[in-house]
């Protein structure tokens, strides 16, 4: 199951409300507001280091361009929408928002 | 055997009532799906739990109120009906606050369900 | 493959429309179907051609009829929700039509995939 997240962490829960629900090895996506998540040194890098140890964690590359964020968390991979198809092609989908 | 025409599709309801309507078209949307007889299960989660609490009048906000709908979904065979603990626990809510019976889950249970999924349709 | 997208949210408030269509024309691209894309909540507002956004801005309705006279994608709004917002054949892009929501689940049994956009 892909999980993808549109929201800021900063600004509504849905980032924390969907990691309860992660089986390990789901791969979660970035999208939108929501890849401010992984802007490397910010308030959820340790929970984002935590969830790389179980699921595999992407990043929309457009999103991250248009927001002005270069760097980000280590072992997050940035991607883009064909990569997003390509998610899609192996897994059925979550959208959380 | 599994049925390989039926799919399974999961509404998750996390939206409170009335603030805006993507509970109530959530569960229209719910009511036409029953009709073709797929696997279907609702879930709510975060304040989705809202949706269910006993007691809601709406008489004064000229919103219809829908919260009694969701006693009638029985009668459309949606008999899976399961709430987050930890949702509902946040929220000072127990499953005696709540207008139909529920199946209180973990998250982890839930994230199960969730990966049995074809479909997955938030709201 | 054959994918469905389930868009949820209007034009230009959100994001949700432009991802939707990128994600879209990128299935296209790496050979899978896009079977149809349906509008719910809000997201009927996205095929009326009356939207006039300036000439330096996308125009998301004329996008989308595009995409559906080009790839065949089936734009389809759902018809209780666009009887609230004021959605009438007559405002309709080409390439869009009314249906219900007996169609969504149509499109949910049929397809490999069904992707939701939202906010």
């Amino acid at each position: 199951m892909l999980h993808t997240i549109n929201k800021s962490p900063f600004e509504t829960t849905t980032f924390e409300t969907c990691i309860r629900f992660l089986v390990p090895g789901d791969p979660v996506l970035f999208i939108e507001d929501g890849v401010y998540a992984v802007q490397s040194g910010n308030k959820f890098s340790p929970t984002i280091e935590r969830v790389l140890k179980t699921n595999p964690v992407f990043a929309l590359g457009p999103d991250l361009d248009a927001r002005g964020i270069g760097d980000i968390a280590d072992g997050v991979e940035s991607v883009d929408y064909e990569g997003f198809v390509g998610l899609v092609e192996e897994h059925q989908v979550n959208s959380w928002f | 055997m599994e049925n390989e025409n039926v799919k399974k599709i999961m509404h998750v309801l996390r939206h409170a009532p009335h603030g805006t309507i993507y509970t109530y078209e959530g569960l229209e949307m719910i009511l036409i799906m029953a009709a073709y007889e797929q696997d279907l299960s609702v879930v709510f989660i975060g304040d989705g739990v809202y949706a269910l609490k006993k007691g809601q009048d709406t008489s004064g906000i000229s919103i219809k109120g829908f919260s009694r709908t969701f006693m009638a979904l029985d009668g459309y065979d949606v008999e899976k009906l399961y709430v987050d603990r930890v949702s509902l626990e946040e929220r000072g809510l127990t499953e005696e606050d709540l207008v139909v019976d529920v199946k209180v889950l973990d998250a982890e249970e839930t994230g199960r369900l969730m990966q049995e999924q074809d479909v997955i349709i938030h709201h | 493959m054959k994918i469905g997208i389930l868009l949820k949210e209007g034009p230009y408030n959100h994001q949700a429309s432009d991802t939707a269509f990128k994600f879209a024309e990128a299935a296209i691209k790496k050979g899978h179907t896009v079977d149809a894309v349906f509008l719910y909540n809000d997201g009927v507002t996205n095929v009326t051609k009356l939207m006039d956004p300036p000439q330096d801005d996308r125009n998301i309705a004329a996008r989308w009829s595009e995409l559906s006279q080009k790839h065949g994608v089936e734009i389809l709004a759902c018809i209780a929700a666009s009887k609230r917002r004021g959605i009438s054949d007559d405002v309709l892009v080409e390439g869009s039509a009314i249906t219900g929501l007996g169609t969504l689940t149509d499109i949910a049994i049929r397809n490999d995939r069904l992707v939701t956009f939202g906010d």
